[in-house]
């Protein structure tokens, strides 16, 4: 019996002795845990660099990285948040970190944003034009390291041959469509299986149609989608739909699949974000006939504002380690840093005072959003969950069967009551 | 001294009057306590989850009936409840179709094994690559593109097609499922009673009577085990959906546990009580199949079948 308990007490020894070290290791100041999905080559290279850079910078800190596959991560966050926080994650701007900040999960970092007690800090002078999209309630929830440009990618080879000049307006646009049709070749392409590629298209033609404070105020809710300036939008697009601009059977390609047809020649534009150019390239396509021109002008004199969507970084309310936490924002806030990181991401670095890499769609990205009068998240980034998947649903729906517009706009208006009463 | 031989006696004698009840209960232990704890408790905690509005996260809001309601007015709900009907009528083509492929196959010639194996095989390969091979060969520039140009449907993409994406579903599912039946019932035929046929050969029985006569029946265990699975394997259409079309486009190939998983657990979803309540309906669903199977069991144990 003695033998036996005494192994018995020395076996739940050990234990107690491993769990408390356990405990200890973690909420040992100067290990910072930070949960990410970026296991994509480029993302994943970007912080790896910005990790070692960062212990360079502050030997005293250990950071310890729990990498989450990226559809794996929507899931796991909502697990971890609230069962075992990290100190510090990544995550989107706008409507997406909503109900995490509502559900008390995400750490206020206003102080970080104005500067005040942090010596290393200057967020105020090269950040400040981003600040909107990370503010929920008057305050901040984190920190904006890279965004993208969304717009108009074309075959300048197509459009020479058949003698478009790029449009800057909507009847342009229109013509050109009408001509590259004639020709033979599919307008636009698009492959809506996964739905949101349908929200860009959308997206735009309000922001152009409507304005920026249309959209935030749509997705916000505040207007029914009945509304005739919602009809206003699916007039415009009518005006692509019912000739058949757009690409055939598009609702059975996933946004890859629809890249196809422009790399052979068969179509000869996308309404995409800058992260299809990879996959063009990849397709065979280069800089000398692959083109980028911003979405045409549809209301004349409306401020053009663009898509924009925001890649973040935040601090759990639970973190341990909220100091270095903060240090790790102020430091992936800085313009050397997001500079050197969006080199390898191969997207834009929001920071103002940051250079970008010698490519000539991300220089045109970047023009155009230094220049852009505002910037949208992104239908589904903007509006609530819910809302923005019957939405997309509705969009697909509209772009094949553009006659039952009354009906889905209805059904679409009867969403919007019960997801925001 | 006596009395405390008469207590061990009697303690020993408790248990073994009661060992032929007791042992069956004690080894069924360990299985009851973990059917408890991942199925009888879970089926309670979401009829319960139901009743509620909540999005995983912020405290969840007793709603009552409310979400039943709002199922009620729902699109979504009745074209994923008519598609899971299409799925459970069409799907049962595969019990025929397997049986006439067994049959055919049951035959003694060189190398029919090799051949049967080749029949099952598609039963091996996972649905999931069974779902995107089939998306590629739907895809008008895959296959049976040039095919379709011939009869004059050129650039017809069945799955991007509201009206017929289920049933390109549904012929992609039954592939792996008319494999499944085929061995069921070339097992059957394997113990096919000879002496019955011969007494109905002589009896003058051949062709389509024989067939009918003696050899169907012979089969019943078969084709009721192929009939219970295919009716499963077709209420559980969620990982084809999934794969091939998401329950697009927009939702006309849903089923109702691919839009129980969209509502409750999707990238959009999060809406825990509503995903709980579609989960309720098919559970309904499935309980009056269920129910239906045990007491068809219970009969033929009676019967001493």
């Amino acid at each position: 019996m003695v033998i036996v308990g005494g192994i018995k007490m020395r076996k739940i020894l050990a234990i107690l002795i491993a769990v408390t070290s356990l405990g200890y290791s973690s909420a040992f100041a100067g290990t910072l845990v930070i949960n990410t999905d970026l296991t994509d080559p480029a993302p994943k290279a970007a912080f790896e660099w910005a990790f070692k850079k960062f212990q360079e910078e502050n030997p005293d800190v250990t950071i310890e990285v729990n990498n989450f596959d990226h559809e794996g991560y929507k899931q796991a966050i909502r697990n971890f948040l609230t069962t075992s926080p990290p100190d510090v994650f990544n995550w989107y701007a706008g409507n997406r970190m909503l109900p995490f900040v509502r559900a008390g999960l995400v750490e206020d970092v206003s102080d970080i944003w104005s500067d005040s007690g942090w010596v290393d800090g200057n967020l105020t002078e090269g950040m400040s034009h981003a600040k909107k999209p990370m503010t929920i309630g008057g305050k901040q929830w984190g920190i904006p390291y890279t965004y993208y440009q969304w717009g108009v990618y074309y075959r300048k080879d197509l459009f020479t041959m058949n003698g478009i000049s790029v449009p800057t307006t909507w009847d342009e646009f229109v013509a050109a469509c009408a001509t590259l049709k004639e020709a033979g070749i599919t307008p636009i392409t698009i492959g809506s299986k996964y739905l949101w590629t349908t929200a860009g298209v959308f997206d735009y033609l309000n922001l152009r149609t409507n304005g920026y404070e249309f959209h935030m105020a749509l997705t916000k809710g505040e207007i029914p989608y009945t509304d005739p300036r919602v009809h206003a939008v699916f007039d415009k697009w009518d005006e692509l739909v019912k000739p058949g601009y757009f690409l055939e059977n598009h609702a059975s390609l996933a946004w890859q699949e629809a890249i196809a047809p422009m790399v052979n020649g068969e179509a000869a534009m996308y309404v995409m974000g800058n992260f299809s150019v990879a996959l063009f390239k990849e397709g065979g396509l280069s800089d000398s006939n692959l083109g980028f021109f911003q979405f045409p002008e549809i209301t004349s004199g409306l401020p053009m504002a663009e898509e924009a969507p925001t890649d973040t970084m935040h601090i759990a309310s639970g973190a341990k380690n909220k100091i270095d936490a903060k240090r790790f924002l102020i430091f992936l806030s800085r313009a050397d840093v997001q500079e050197e990181m969006n080199k390898t991401l191969g997207q834009l670095p929001v920071n103002s005072g940051s250079k970008v890499n010698r490519d000539p769609f991300l220089e045109a990205g970047l023009e155009m959003l230094n220049n852009a009068y505002a910037m949208a998240q992104f239908y589904d980034r903007d509006a609530p969950a819910e809302m923005a998947s019957e939405g997309m649903k509705g969009f697909q729906e509209y772009m094949v069967n553009p006659d039952r517009r009354d009906k889905i706009l209805e059904r679409l208006e009867k969403v919007r009551q019960r997801v925001y009463k | 001294m006596p009395n405390s031989n008469q207590f061990t006696y009697r303690r020993s004698s408790w248990w073994k009057r009661n060992q032929q009840r007791l042992t069956p209960w004690i080894f069924l232990f360990p299985g009851l306590l973990l059917f408890l704890v991942y199925v009888i408790w879970p089926i309670f905690n979401s009829l319960y989850i139901s009743l509620l509005q909540w999005d995983g996260l912020s405290p969840a809001i007793y709603v009552g009936i409310s979400n039943y309601i709002e199922l009620l007015d729902d699109e979504y709900f009745y074209i994923s409840l008519m598609n899971n009907l299409k799925w459970l009528i069409f799907f049962m083509l595969a019990v025929p179709i397997g049986l006439g492929l067994a049959i055919f196959l049951n035959q003694t010639i060189f190398g029919i094994r090799l051949i049967k194996s080749l029949f099952f095989f598609p039963f091996v390969i996972s649905q999931v690559v069974i779902g995107i091979i089939f998306s590629w060969f739907y895809n008008p520039r895959g296959v049976i593109g040039p095919f379709l140009d011939k009869i004059g449907l050129s650039n017809y993409a069945i799955l991007a097609d509201e009206n017929f994406a289920t049933y390109g579903i549904i012929f992609a599912g039954i592939y792996p499922q008319i494999a499944y039946c085929m061995i069921l019932y070339l097992t059957g035929l394997n113990n096919l009673n000879t002496d019955q046929i011969e007494a109905g050969r002589m009896d003058g029985a051949k062709g389509l009577s024989l067939f009918k006569n003696i050899i169907l029946p012979q089969l019943k265990p078969a084709t009721f085990l192929a009939i219970v699975v295919t009716v499963i394997g077709s209420l559980r259409s969620f990982d084809m959906v999934a794969i091939m079309t998401q329950g697009g486009p927009y939702g006309s190939s849903n089923v109702l546990a691919y839009y129980m998983f969209e509502t409750a657990l999707s990238e959009y979803g999060y809406r825990m009580g509503y995903g709980s309540a579609i989960a309720a309906v098919l559970f309904t669903i499935m309980m009056f199949y269920i129910l239906f199977f045990i007491y068809r069991m219970y009969q033929s144990e009676k019967k001493g079948l």
